[in-house]
C-alpha cells in the first residue's frame, strides 16, 4: 500500500494524478477463511482490522450484501461522544472515543476527526440532576465532563434561544473532547487497512444460509457462493434478527428506523454539536457548510430505511424552538437507517448458542460512535473466544441473568 | 403515514394516533417458569424481515388495543383484527397468503 502524505500529494500532482493506487482490492472469495465476517461496515471492519493489528488473524473475509459502509455508517449524524452513565458502556465509548483521537495516524487516512464538543442540554428539572448525577459518574470513570451553567452554553452557542418559552436552557452536560468525524472516511480507512494486511473484503455478496455441524458453524452459503470458516461473526446491526434466525436462534431486539436530516449549507453558524433531548432534535454543522439533524425513531418494526414523516416535523419544529434562526432554512435531504435497539439499550458482543459463532449487534442509535471500541472488543472476543474485560458485560446472557446495562434513561437520548 | 384501521370503532387512524405495542400473540410465561421461557417471553422477539402481528392501541380514538398485521419490507398493512385472540384469525392469514402464497404462515 503507498501512504497517504503531503509528499505523495505533490508527486501526483507532478503526474497528472495518475499513480493513486484503488484503496482496496474487491477479490473473489477464497474457499475457506480463518475467520468470516458478516457486515462490511464500521463495526465489521473494525473488528477485521483490529483482528489483523491485535491478534495476528488476517485470514479473514468480511462479506457485504450491498457496498461497503452503505449501512448505518453511512446514514448516521457522525457524533462521538462517551458521556454514559453505566460503567461498562462509558468504559467502552470511552475507548472508542480515545481510538478516534488517534485513528486518522493508525490508518494513515483522514477521518476528519473534530473533537469540537457535544453538549446535551438540560431543560427540566429532572433533566438537570440526571446530567449532574452522570457529570460525577463520569468522574469515577475516567470520562472528562461537566455540568455547564446557561450562560456558559450561551456562550458556545450564541445562535441558542436559551429563554425558550416552554423549556428554557437550565444548564448542559459537557463533554469538550468528544465530536464527529467523517463517517465514511472510517469506513473506507478501515477497509484500506483491512485490504492490505491481506484480507478480502467482499462486497455485494448477500449470505442466505449458515452451515452447521453438531452445534458449530462450518461456513456460509452466499449470493456468491458457499465460503467455509473455523470462526463466524456477525456484525450486521438492523440485519442481526435476520441472520441469527438463519444461524437458528433469536436475539433480544428489535429493528427500527431512525431519521435523519441535512440542510442547505449556509456559512459557519455552530461550531459544536447540541443535544437537545427533552424537545428531541440534535444538530451539528458540517464542513460543508450543512445543518446535519437527527430524528426520532419510529415506534414500530421496519425494515425500509425510511421512517415516517412526522418525525422530522417534529424535529424540526425542536430545532426551531431552540435555533430560531434556522427558521427559514430549507431542508435538502432526509434519510432513515435500520437500527437493532435491544431491550435495555445497551449491545450485544459475545458468544452465541453456536460454539464458533460470535455476535455484535444491538447498538441501536448509537453505533458510529462506538466503532474503534466495539471492533477492538469484538475483535479480543472471536481471537480468544472468550470476551476480554471491554465486552464482558455486553453478553447475550445478560437478559437470561437480568444484568440490565439499562442506558435507555441513562444515555438521555430520547429515542 | 402508516394508517390503519381501529377495528372497534371504524375510524382510519393516523400513525400519530396510534401507540405501537410491538408484537403480538406473545406467550406468555410467568412465575414457575424456567429461566429461559421468562427470557424468551420477555425479551427475544421474531423481528421478521416481511409479514409482522402486532398489536397496536389507538390512543388518541377509542383507546382500545388491537392487533394488525403489516409487512415491515413493504408497509403493506394486511388488515386489523380484535385483540382477544391468541391468534390471527382464518380471514387476515387468508389477506396475506394471498398477495405472498410463499409466506410460510403464523407460527
Amino acid at each position: 500500500m503507498r501512504r497517504y502524505s503531503a509528499f505523495a500529494i505533490a508527486r501526483e500532482a507532478a503526474r497528472y494524478h495518475q499513480g493513486w493506487e484503488r484503496a482496496w482490492a474487491s477479490p473473489k472469495p477464497k474457499k475457506k477463511y480463518d475467520v468470516v465476517i458478516v457486515g462490511a461496515g464500521g463495526h465489521g471492519l473494525a473488528t477485521a482490522f483490529y483482528l489483523g493489528k491485535n491478534f495476528g488473524i488476517t485470514n479473514v473475509a468480511i462479506i457485504e450484501k450491498g457496498w461497503l459502509g452503505g449501512g448505518n455508517t453511512g446514514r448516521n449524524t457522525t457524533i462521538i461522544r462517551s458521556n454514559y452513565l453505566q460503567d461498562p458502556s462509558a468504559a467502552i465509548y470511552e475507548k472508542a472515543r480515545s481510538l478516534y483521537e488517534t485513528m486518522s495516524q493508525d490508518l494513515n487516512y483522514n477521518v476528519m476527526f473534530s473533537p469540537r464538543g457535544v453538549m446535551m442540554l438540560a431543560q427540566t428539572e429532572h433533566e438537570v440532576r440526571g446530567y449532574e448525577r452522570t457529570a460525577h459518574a463520569n468522574a469515577l470513570q475516567g470520562v472528562k465532563t461537566e455540568f455547564i451553567s446557561p450562560q456558559r452554553v450561551k456562550e458556545l452557542v450564541p445562535i441558542m434561544n436559551i429563554n425558550g418559552p416552554r423549556y428554557p436552557v437550565l444548564g448542559a452536560l459537557w463533554q469538550a473532547r468528544a465530536g464527529t468525524a467523517r463517517h465514511d472516511a472510517v469506513a473506507w480507512g478501515y477497509a484500506r487497512a483491512c485490504s492490505d494486511m491481506g484480507m478480502d473484503i467482499i462486497q455485494k455478496c448477500e449470505v442466505t444460509g449458515v452451515r452447521q455441524s453438531g452445534g458449530k458453524v462450518t461456513g456460509i452459503d452466499t449470493t456468491q457462493g458457499q465460503i467455509d470458516c473455523d470462526k463466524l461473526a456477525m456484525v450486521v446491526a438492523g440485519n442481526a434478527g435476520h441472520l441469527a434466525e438463519m444461524a437458528g436462534f433469536r436475539l433480544p431486539m428489535e429493528s427500527v428506523a431512525l431519521q435523519a436530516l441535512v440542510s442547505e449549507p449556509i456559512k459557519p453558524c455552530i461550531d459544536v454539536v447540541v443535544m437537545a433531548n427533552t424537545v428531541h432534535g440534535y444538530m451539528s454543522q458540517s464542513d460543508k457548510g450543512e445543518l446535519v439533524i437527527g430524528g426520532g425513531t419510529d415506534g414500530f418494526n421496519n425494515y425500509t430505511q425510511r421512517g415516517s414523516f412526522h418525525h422530522i416535523e417534529e424535529t424540526v419544529r425542536a430545532l426551531v424552538e431552540t435555533f430560531p434562526i434556522i427558521s427559514r432554512l430549507k431542508m435538502l435531504r432526509q434519510w432513515g437507517g435500520i437500527v437493532d435497539v435491544t431491550g435495555d439499550r445497551s449491545p450485544i458482543i459475545g458468544k452465541t448458542p453456536l460454539g464458533n459463532c460470535f455476535i455484535n449487534c444491538g447498538w441501536g442509535t448509537g453505533g458510529f460512535k462506538s466503532i474503534p471500541g466495539s471492533g477492538w472488543a469484538m475483535a479480543e472476543t472471536v481471537a480468544k473466544g472468550e470476551p476480554g474485560s471491554l465486552a464482558a458485560e455486553f453478553g447475550l446472557n445478560r437478559f437470561t441473568e437480568g444484568r440490565f446495562i439499562d442506558e435507555s434513561v441513562a444515555a438521555g437520548v430520547a429515542h | 403515514m402508516l394508517i390503519l384501521e381501529c377495528p372497534y370503532c371504524g375510524v382510519m387512524a393516523d400513525e400519530t394516533d396510534l401507540h405501537g405495542g410491538g408484537e403480538a400473540h406473545l406467550k406468555r410465561f410467568g412465575p414457575g417458569s424456567s429461566d429461559d421461557d421468562f427470557e424468551t417471553y420477555l425479551f427475544h422477539r421474531k423481528n421478521p424481515k416481511g409479514v409482522h402481528f402486532e398489536r397496536w392501541r389507538h390512543v388518541s380514538g377509542c383507546g382500545k388495543w388491537f392487533h394488525a398485521a403489516r409487512n415491515t419490507m413493504t408497509l403493506e398493512v394486511y388488515g386489523t383484527y380484535s385483540a382477544q385472540t391468541t391468534e390471527p384469525p382464518k380471514a387476515i392469514v387468508n389477506a396475506v397468503k394471498k398477495k405472498h402464497p410463499e409466506w410460510e404462515g403464523w407460527t
